[in-house]
């Protein structure tokens, strides 16, 4: 894992299949605006715990997209949310920018 | 093996599927993005395994859990490693995949899953094997067990039976026949119209008589015949 995302994950669990690949990229495309839209709309309205619960759904994207720091960083800011702290927020949603800008180039 | 998995996240049910493709012991007859589906389905289809995400908006996994009166086994799949403890509560969950997961763990649980399945076969075997080797009989509206293999002798006294076992007698209100019919037979044998008796306590034989521990018990000349043939004649 690391700082930017790749598909290593995603090309080991594919065992060679490319058809495989694309179809998760694809589910990836259709997924990760809709959980970042529910995210800032929970944010918006100040529904804490529910973004919280947004965030661990995007956590596992974030895994999966092989980004180890941003994965921490996401795992604490579920733990901020919960308490209702939001300090994370600026830095998970450059996590998010870089998981949009490189699902629509792939 | 037949298998469903059970996750909100359509990414994560992608995966699942891809891994199960890899292995020849899993077969995915479906797939569920929420619980009340599911159990629709489970309803209705033969299961045995569920991959299950704990962490679901609503209904969670736990509470799909709680739903089954009777759970096939369950492969807990979650981002968060702090319900394994809760999750071992359960006697249905083989295992716990934590996300993401890989084709080596994967595999490693379907096998979890496989040999649970043959522990559970070996321990319903011999739960039936328990079974076989008691009886319960009503005495007074309680239910009172014996081990058949401690049963001595049997004997009809009326609209009653007298069950002598090793440790103490019984008296029930029952036929000869009725209890007849529950005992193994290679072992109980009707040797006369008032008694059946254990052949394995036998002590002596005389020409028209057995006796077990100090009973004299009568041999009918009808079924003496039978009694020599179960017999180890030197």
């Amino acid at each position: 894992m690391d700082v930017v995302p790749n598909l290593d994950y995603i090309c080991q669990l594919s065992q060679g299949d490319k058809s495989f690949i694309h179809e998760i990229l694809q589910v990836i495309k259709k997924e990760l605006p809709l959980e970042i839209w529910t995210y800032n709309l929970h944010l918006a309205e100040e529904d804490f715990v529910m973004a919280a619960e947004d965030v661990h759904k995007l956590k596992h994207k974030i895994s999966i997209l092989g980004m180890e720091k941003g994965y921490h960083l996401a795992v604490d800011h579920e733990e901020n949310l919960i308490k209702g702290n939001v300090s994370l927020k600026l830095d998970f949603d450059e996590i998010l920018e870089l998981m949009l800008c490189f699902i629509e180039k792939t | 093996m037949n298998c469903i998995i059970i996750d909100d996240e359509e990414m994560a049910r992608t995966i699942v599927e891809q891994l199960a493709r890899n292995n020849p012991d899993v077969d995915i007859l479906g797939s569920f993005s929420n619980a009340i589906e599911a159990i629709k389905y489970l309803n209705e289809n033969e299961v045995e395994l569920i991959f299950l995400d704990i962490h679901m908006p609503t209904f969670t996994g736990f509470d799909l859990i709680k739903t089954l009166k009777n759970p096939p086994k369950i492969i807990l799949t979650t981002s968060d490693r702090n319900f394994a403890i809760e999750a071992f509560e359960y006697e249905c969950i083989v295992d716990y995949y934590v996300k993401p997961f890989m084709q080596e763990r994967f595999d490693k649980g379907i096998q979890k899953a496989l040999s649970f399945s043959k522990n559970k076969n070996v321990e319903n075997a011999k739960a039936t094997l328990n079974d076989v080797n008691v009886l319960y009989i009503n005495i007074d509206r309680r239910l009172i067990k014996i081990d058949i293999p401690t049963i001595k002798i049997v004997e009809a006294k009326g609209d009653y039976i007298l069950l002598k076992t090793d440790n103490r007698n019984y008296t029930v209100h029952s036929t000869l026949k009725k209890i007849e019919d529950k005992l193994p037979k290679d072992t109980f044998l009707k040797v006369h119209r008032s008694y059946v008796i254990n052949t394995n306590k036998i002590i002596d034989i005389e020409d028209n008589s057995v006796l077990i521990e100090k009973d004299v018990i009568p041999v009918s000349r009808s079924n003496r015949p039978e009694l020599m043939r179960r017999l180890n004649l030197l």
